[in-house]
């Protein structure tokens, strides 16, 4: 049989714990890995005649988050309950939004393989309460820890429009840079933070004729490999499934399925989509809530330029690569600093090279961000400066950005103290220069005649006049002057 | 035995000691509980040593809470950290709150000292007490006879002098109607006036918590303690929006061209005796020159299908924790976890219960909702503009508070539909968010009592007060006693 011509679509929804401080309808605060049931209260425990309290803060990041995501926020929003059994779940109801979420029909902007962006429609957003997690590890009994019960959960529904696991793990690592933009997230996917549910099927063609296969829900997704992974699996599956069945798409035969990640295979978990009757209604325990141009003003007021318009900005004004501009803009305390650093008049290719080869190792081992590491932008701005005029060796800024970071102080002063400013005094390297090449006739012998050797002959005597200096002869002048006398 | 206010005073001179007070109200209890059957549990110990230390600070002359050394009693559907709060079901027979109730708190910060907690039909759901799961309490002026419900543990204890006053909730009619088939004073606050926090729910859009007490001037002291804003409730008004004004400051002063309305239409529906009742309130007040005005309320008639399709669909959700895993007893004869929660509600939820879940259930499934739930919710609004426009024309609005006096024990338990039919003239209320009291405005032929019901715009409980007030003044009704 001929390959079949076929299209991936896939839509995803997707699960994002918010980081407030205290869980949704409850003063309880965060967990997450402590020991069981110690972050609970009457009210996230559903004890009976405890009524829920909205967290205001979880709204405003969610709105945020809405807001940028293109999403048009609704100025009236209310609470429902969604009813289901199940041992994780104290009320046995959720407390979600239904009809009227908080925001709904916007879109997001991916990276696309060849430095473009695709849009990608939001069909909605709402906000919920997480459940608790049942634990089966115990021995011929289930024990249920309901830390993360009551933990907010902001939901987000994306219209059927990728085409590629590759997009779809764009999509997912987009939203994470977002979320942590905006400081709404950890978005800390080993923590849970983020949990994604692709639905995936095919449109094939044969003879001219489309065909829709079944649509399969992967549940419970919690990394970005296996996202694209499961996506691939099922592309296959799915075809395979076609060739061999012929079955299509009908009303109700939307499959689910589990990502076995040893196995690396999607199991299935239920054959036909459960007609689910959720009982959704309005929530009496809540009041419905109002949000009026004065308060989404405020809350647009916090809404920042966003990571790929700033990666976009980074590659276009500062001609800086793709993957770099990705990198400085994984973050936004990074993406800033950069920004402003940039902006003390610095290079931003030198900038750019202290902060993701020094800054961000060094704010990895003290879990901090580069803008926490005691170095203002405006001495990170003269270390650049002095680095591109020579004035210190790559080596040595690198060395000066972790004694500014161990601490501060002003790069200038650093680099005397520490004796690494450059001599680019020529008379005083040409000295160094005449002795080395006096001591190493040998290698000067193969750098002047022996064309095999003449590479490696002369990195070794420029290595020698360096470490004669100390470190501190500049390199351009010595491989000036160095030329100079080989060749005369 | 002295009326809240009566006690309060004596205790506060030190005319009375607490301790004494609470020694006589458990003899009394001990007389009569067991014919009675109005507590699910007492607490002796506990209250004679809360006595003890009342006495104590009054000796010494340090500053006490307004209801300071006084028994009250409240429904076992208000968790307490003593003792259990089984909202009158075996599923929560052994349920031990770990927190206090909003009102449970209120009346400790006014050293109120709380003796027991009443029986009431099982999870507030019913009009005479007989769907209790654990206890039968019966009617102090006729032993064969219920004392309506739900909160008939509580309207019977008053009754019966088994406490000073008490607490009750009102869903649908479950304070107002078993003081009127107990003789004793009742009132449902306007919703949002006392918060909800730690009131085991039924209905969460229409319960509400309010006192049962002896007299009128009873029932403003009480709400004087419980009512105001909670943060812990939502649904609970900030007091900016509708300030607590005190209760007892204007009582004795009539409401001056006092405008009653009634509904002739409703009335009919009502017995006899039932009727001549309102019309001997109404020749009362008219003698102290109120108007009367005949207004109609178009929508009334509609209530009680709404309101058992809403109260039950929000009962459905409330009482889904009682499972067996989370919350409540838990069935020994299960098989798997769906079992689990299967059979430890089948054995445990009572006959009303189970109904009152199924019909919500069924009125919140895909397909039904639009059709019940959502109608209702429109019936609602209906009637919540009924209750607007009577407002506009009149202070209050009077009526019965139930189409009969107290009914036979067994009489009406085969025939659900007809004890719902009863509810006609309470059941609005609730719908409407307004505030309603009963009263007690004569006897029957068999020397049941019979209740008044008037009912005022949202937030105006000092208005209504002072309404009731009027009549109490100028009859004596409230200060019979049944005999026991
Ligand atoms: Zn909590």
């Amino acid at each position: 049989m001929a390959e079949l011509e076929y299209k991936i679509i896939v839509g995803l929804e997707i699960h994002v714990h918010l980081a407030t401080r205290t869980k949704m309808f409850c003063g309880c605060e965060l967990a997450y890995g402590d020991m069981a049931n110690t972050h609970v209260c009457p009210v996230c425990l559903g004890m009976p005649g405890t009524l829920p309290v909205m967290n205001k803060q979880a709204l405003e990041f969610s709105i945020l988050t809405g807001l940028a995501l293109n999403c048009q926020i609704a100025s009236f929003t209310k609470w429902d309950r969604k009813s289901y059994y199940y041992p994780d779940l104290p009320k046995n109801y959720q407390i979600s939004q239904y009809d009227l979420p908080f925001s709904e029909h916007g879109y997001i902007e991916i990276p696309t393989e060849d430095g473009g962006t695709k849009k990608i429609r939001i069909l909605r957003a709402h906000l919920e309460e997480d459940a608790g997690k049942n634990i089966h590890t115990l021995g011929n009994f289930s024990a249920v820890d309901l830390n993360r019960a009551g933990t907010p959960l902001l939901e987000i529904v994306t219209e059927p429009d990728m085409n590629s696991p590759d997009e779809v793990g764009a999509l997912a690592r987009e939203l994470q840079r977002i979320v942590r933009f905006l400081g709404v997230s950890e978005a800390d996917m080993q923590k849970g933070h983020m949990r994604f549910e692709p639905n995936v099927n095919l449109h094939i063609t044969r003879n001219g004729e489309v065909f829709k296969t079944p649509i399969s829900e992967v549940k419970n997704l919690n990394s970005f490999r296996a996202i694209e992974r499961s996506i691939a699996y099922e592309v296959a599956r799915q075809l395979h499934e076609f060739k061999e069945t012929g079955k299509t798409l009908q009303m109700g035969n939307k499959s689910t399925y589990g990502w076995d990640d040893d196995k690396q295979m999607t199991v299935l978990q239920r054959e036909k989509e459960e007609a689910h009757d959720y009982r959704y209604f309005p929530d009496p325990d809540l009041v419905p809530v109002e949000i009026d141009d004065a308060w989404l003003g405020e809350i647009k007021a916090r809404l920042c330029e966003l990571p790929i318009q700033m990666q976009q900005r980074f590659t276009k004004d500062y001609g800086l690569s793709d993957y770099d501009a990705s990198v400085l803009t994984a973050d936004r305390a990074t993406a800033e600093f950069f920004n402003a650093t940039v902006k003390q008049g610095a290079d931003a290719k030198r900038v750019c090279n202290l902060l993701t080869q020094t800054g961000l190792k060094l704010a990895n081992e003290k879990g901090t961000t580069v803008d926490q590491l005691g170095i203002t932008p405006e001495n990170l701005a003269k270390l650049a400066q002095m680095a591109n005029a020579g004035d210190v060796s790559a080596t040595a800024a690198t060395a000066i950005f972790e004694e500014m970071a161990a601490a501060a102080g002003n790069p200038m002063q650093i680099a005397e103290a520490k004796n690494l400013i450059q001599k680019s005094d020529a008379g005083e390297i040409e000295a160094l220069v005449d002795a080395v090449l006096a001591e190493n006739t040998e290698a000067v012998q193969d750098a002047k005649t022996n064309p095999k050797k003449a590479k490696k002959a002369i990195g070794f005597l420029m290595g020698q006049v360096i470490q004669k200096s100390k470190g501190r002869a500049n390199p351009k002048i010595v491989s000036q002057l160095m030329n100079q006398k080989l060749t005369s | 035995m002295d009326t809240v206010k009566q006690l309060r005073d004596k205790i506060a001179v030190g005319q009375t000691k607490s301790t004494d007070a609470v020694k006589a109200v458990f003899d009394h209890i001990e007389k009569h509980e067991s014919t009675i059957g109005a507590y699910i549990s007492l607490y002796k110990e506990q209250a004679l040593e809360q006595a003890g230390k009342i006495d104590e600070k009054i000796a010494a002359g340090r500053p006490v809470g307004p209801l300071a050394g006084v028994p009250i009693a409240i429904k076992d559907n208000m968790c307490t950290t003593f003792g259990a709060t089984t909202c009158g079901s075996k599923i929560l027979e052994n349920f031990h709150a770990p927190y206090n109730a909003h009102i449970v708190e209120k009346l400790n910060a006014a050293n109120a000292i709380i003796i027991g907690k009443c029986n009431l039909d099982e999870f507030a759901m019913g009009s005479s007490t007989e769907n209790s799961g654990l206890k039968k309490t019966v009617n102090p002026w006729d032993t064969d006879r219920v004392p309506g419900g739900s909160s008939g543990g509580s309207a019977a204890a008053v009754a019966a002098r088994l406490c000073c006053g008490a607490l009750g909730s009102d869903t649908g009619g479950s304070i107002r109607q078993p003081a009127s088939f107990c003789g004793v004073v009742g009132l449902k606050p306007t919703y949002g006036r006392v918060s909800r926090y730690g009131l085991v729910a039924y209905g969460s859009s229409l319960d509400q918590i309010g006192p049962l007490t002896q007299d009128v001037t009873d029932t403003a002291l009480l709400l004087n303690t419980i009512a105001g804003h909670d943060q812990r409730d939502s649904t609970s008004v900030p007091e900016t929006m509708a300030p607590v004004p005190d209760y007892l400051e204007q009582l004795e002063t009539p409401v001056k061209g006092l405008k009653i309305a009634t509904v002739p239409h409703l009335n009919k529906g009502a017995d006899a005796s039932v009727q001549k009742a309102l019309q001997d309130a109404l020749e009362v007040y008219k003698s102290l020159g109120a108007e009367i005005i005949e207004i109609d309320m178009p929508h009334f008639d509609y209530a009680i299908s709404a309101y058992y399709v809403i109260a039950t669909a929000e009962a459905s959700s409330n009482l889904a924790r009682f499972d067996g895993v989370h919350y409540g007893y838990r069935s020994q004869n299960a098989n798997d976890y769906i079992e689990v929660y299967s059979k430890s509600r089948d054995e445990a939820f009572g006959q009303e219960v189970k109904r009152r879940i199924m019909l919500g259930t069924y009125a919140l499934s895909s397909g039904y909702y639009d059709a019940y739930y959502l109608k209702a919710l429109k019936v609602r609004n209906l009637i919540r503009s009924d209750f607007t426009k009577a407002f506009e024309q009149a202070d209050c609005l009077m009526m019965p508070v139930s189409p009969t006096t107290a009914f036979k024990i067994g009489e009406k338990t085969d025939d659900p539909l007809q004890m719902y039919l009863a509810d006609i003239y309470t059941i609005a209320v609730n719908l409407a968010g307004v505030p309603g009291i009963s009263i007690p405005c004569g006897f029957d032929e068999k020397n049941l009592p019979i209740g008044l019901q008037i009912i005022s715009a949202p937030f105006s409980e000092d208005k209504l007060l002072r309404i009731a007030r009027m009549h109490e003044k100028q009859t004596d009704w409230h200060t019979k006693k049944p005999n026991i």
